[in-house]
C-alpha cells in the first residue's frame, strides 16, 4: 500500500508537471521555447570565447566551458523544478493545501513535479550538445566516450540535484515573498562555485574550498572526463584524482546532501504545518 | 464627514488628470522599493551572480581588462531589461490576474498615463539597482570608468531609457492579449536578448546584419554608445559612431511611444470586445 501510494504520488506529479510545463502553447512554440533559451545561453559563452581566443576553438578551454555550461542546464531545471512546485502550487494555483490533504506522499509529489523539468532540461542539454558538435567544433569522439561512467554520473547527479531541490522546497515552504528567488539564487551561486564555465583555480583562494565542498563540481568534472577525457587533464583543479576517486567523492557528497535534504524538508514541513504556512499566499 | 460634504469640483480632468495618474502609478513603484528592501538585495545579487561568472570566464581566458568593465556595465543594464520584461510588458497581465485591470479600464484616467507612470517609477527604481550593480562591480573587480563626454553620455542614457520604456509600453499592450503564455514569453526574452544585444561583449563582434537587427532593441545601441563613452579604448569596439547612435535612439523613442499609444488603444478595444480584461487563464 505504501509503495503504491508513493509510486502514484510520483507518477501523477510527474504527469501534472509535464502538463503544466508543456500545455500553455502549441507544440511548435514549445519546441522553440525549449531550444532558443539554452542555445542562446551557450552562444553568449561561445561568442565571448571566440572574441578573446580569436576563433581558436581547438583549445581545451572551449570544451571545458561548453560542456560545463550544457550540463549545468540540469542544475537549474531539476533543482529549481522541484522547489518551484511549492511556489506554483501555493501562490499561483493555490492548490498546495489540497495536495497536503490528499492521500499522497508530499516529498515524492514534489520530486515528481521536477520530472517534467528534467525532461525539458534533457532536451535542452541534448540540443545544446548537438549544436556544439555540429556547428561549434566541440569534438566528442563517440567511440572513446566512457558511456558507463557517463550514465552512472548522470544518474547520480540528477538524483543529487533532485534531493537538493527538496531541500530548497523545504526552505521555500517557510519563506514569504522571496521564495521565487531561492532556487535561482542557489543555481546562480553553484554556477560560480562548481567551476561550471571556468576552472576552480580562477576563483580567489579563499573561495575555492566552497567549490570543493559542492557535489556539482565533481559531477561536472566526471561528465567532462567521460565525454572528452583529455580536457580534464588540461586543468589542475582535480587532475590528481582518478575517475573512480571523483565518483566516490560525488557519491559521498550526494549521500551527505541527500540525507541533509530529507531532514531539512521534514523539519521545515513540520514547522509549516504548525504555523499554517501551507495555504498562505502573499500575492507576490 | 467633511470629505463627503466637500464640493465635487476638485475632480482633475484633462492634462491634470493625466499627470496625476502618472504620479499615482509611479508612486507605488518607488515607495514599494523602500517597503521591501530585501527584494532589492535579491535584485542586485541575481545580476551580480551572472556578472561574477562572466568576469571569471574572461579572466580564465586572459581577456583584456576592458572586457571586465563591459560585463559589469552589461550586468547593470540587465536590471532595466528585466524591469521591461517583468514590470512593464507583463504588468498588465499581472494586473489582470489580480483583478486590477478592470478597475484601470473603468476609471476615468488614460491607460497611456498608467503605462507612463509605470515606466517612470520603474525607471527610477531600477536605476538604483543598476547603480548598486555598477558600484559592486567597481569594488569587486577594480573596474574604472573614464567618461569622454558627460553630455553625450547623459543624452545616450536618457534616449535609451525613453526608447526602451516606450518599447515596454508597446509590449504591455501585446501582453494584454496573452494568458498563461505571458510568463513564458517574458522568460523567453531573456537570454536571446542578452545575446543579441551584446550585454556581455561588444555588439561589433556579431555579424553586421545580426547587430543591425538587434539595434531595434534600444539597449543594444545604448550600451554600445555608452561603452565608447566610458572606456578609454571603447571606441575601438563601437558598432557605429556615438552621434549616429544618438540619432537612431531618438528615432526609436518617437516610433515606440507613438506605436505604444496606437497599439494600446487598439488592443484595449479588442480585449474589451473579447472579454479578456477580467479573464484569468491559469
Amino acid at each position: 500500500m505504501q509503495t503504491s501510494t508513493s509510486w502514484r504520488s510520483f507518477r501523477m506529479a510527474a504527469w501534472l508537471g509535464w502538463v503544466i510545463e508543456s500545455n500553455w502553447t502549441d507544440p511548435f512554440l514549445f519546441a522553440v521555447y525549449s531550444i532558443v533559451k539554452p542555445v542562446s545561453g551557450a552562444a553568449i559563452l561561445v561568442i565571448m570565447y571566440g572574441i578573446i581566443s580569436q576563433g581558436n576553438f581547438d583549445s581545451a578551454m572551449f570544451p571545458y566551458i561548453y560542456l560545463g555550461n550544457a550540463f549545468y542546464i540540469y542544475v537549474g531545471a531539476v533543482m529549481t523544478g522541484v522547489s518551484w512546485a511549492v511556489v506554483d502550487d501555493r501562490e499561483h494555483y493555490k492548490t498546495l493545501k489540497y495536495m497536503y490533504i490528499a492521500p499522497i506522499h508530499i516529498p515524492l509529489y514534489l520530486l515528481g513535479r521536477g520530472v517534467a523539468r528534467f525532461i525539458t532540461g534533457s532536451i535542452a542539454v541534448f540540443i545544446t550538445l548537438a549544436a556544439g558538435i555540429l556547428f561549434l567544433n566541440v569534438r566528442i569522439n563517440f567511440a572513446e566516450v566512457n558511456w558507463l561512467l557517463f550514465f552512472t554520473t548522470l544518474i547520480v547527479g540528477v538524483v543529487m540535484l533532485a534531493m537538493l531541490g527538496l531541500l530548497l522546497a523545504g526552505l521555500t515552504l517557510m519563506t514569504v515573498r522571496h521564495e521565487g528567488f531561492i532556487g535561482e539564487a542557489t543555481a546562480g551561486a553553484l554556477y560560480i562555485f562548481s567551476g561550471a564555465v571556468f576552472p576552480l583555480n580562477i576563483l580567489p583562494e579563499w573561495l575555492q574550498p566552497i567549490g570543493y565542498f559542492m557535489p556539482t563540481t565533481y559531477w561536472l568534472e566526471l561528465l567532462r572526463r567521460s565525454l572528452v577525457g583529455n580536457v580534464a587533464a588540461a586543468f589542475p583543479t582535480l587532475a590528481n584524482f582518478s575517475d573512480l576517486q571523483i565518483l566516490g567523492v560525488l557519491a559521498g557528497l550526494s549521500l551527505f546532501f541527500g540525507t541533509i535534504s530529507v531532514y531539512v524538508f521534514r523539519w521545515c514541513d513540520g514547522i509549516a504545518r504548525e504555523r499554517g504556512l501551507i495555504d498562505r499566499t502573499t500575492n507576490y | 464627514m467633511e470629505a463627503v460634504s466637500k464640493k465635487y469640483s476638485h475632480k482633475a480632468t484633462g492634462w491634470r488628470l493625466f499627470l496625476k495618474t502618472i504620479i499615482a502609478r509611479a508612486y507605488p513603484r518607488i515607495i514599494g522599493q523602500q517597503r521591501e528592501i530585501s527584494w532589492m538585495v535579491f535584485e542586485v545579487v541575481m545580476p551580480m551572480l551572472a556578472v561574477i561568472s562572466y568576469v571569471f570566464v574572461y579572466r580564465a581566458l586572459n581577456a583584456p581588462e576592458e572586457y571586465i568593465g563591459f560585463v559589469v556595465m552589461g550586468g547593470a543594464m540587465t536590471a532595466f531589461w528585466m524591469n521591461i520584461l517583468w514590470s512593464m510588458s507583463s504588468q498588465l497581465y499581472w494586473e489582470k490576474e489580480q483583478g486590477n485591470l478592470a478597475l484601470y479600464i473603468m476609471a476615468p484616467n488614460s491607460m497611456m498615463a498608467i503605462l507612463l507612470g509605470m515606466a517612470l517609477g520603474g525607471m527610477l527604481a531600477t536605476a538604483m539597482r543598476a547603480i548598486a550593480v555598477t558600484l559592486l562591480g567597481m569594488l569587486m573587480f577594480g573596474v574604472t570608468f573614464t567618461v569622454s563626454s558627460y553630455l553625450q553620455l547623459f543624452l545616450v542614457f536618457m534616449l535609451a531609457m525613453v526608447a526602451l520604456y516606450g518599447m515596454g509600453m508597446m509590449m504591455a499592450s501585446a501582453f494584454l492579449m496573452f494568458g498563461r503564455e505571458a510568463w513564458h514569453m517574458a522568460n523567453l526574452a531573456q537570454e536571446p536578448i542578452f545575446l543579441a544585444s551584446g550585454f556581455y561583449f561588444p555588439i561589433k563582434s556579431l555579424p553586421f546584419w545580426v547587430a543591425a537587427g538587434a539595434s531595434v532593441i534600444p539597449l543594444t545601441l545604448g550600451m554600445d554608445a555608452m561603452r565608447q563613452l566610458i572606456f578609454p579604448t571603447g571606441f575601438q569596439f563601437g558598432f557605429m559612431t556615438v552621434q549616429l547612435e544618438i540619432y537612431i535612439l531618438a528615432a526609436l523613442s518617437v516610433v515606440f511611444l507613438v506605436t505604444a499609444k496606437f497599439l494600446l488603444a487598439r488592443v484595449e478595444k479588442l480585449a474589451v470586445r473579447e472579454g479578456r480584461i477580467t479573464e484569468s487563464r491559469r
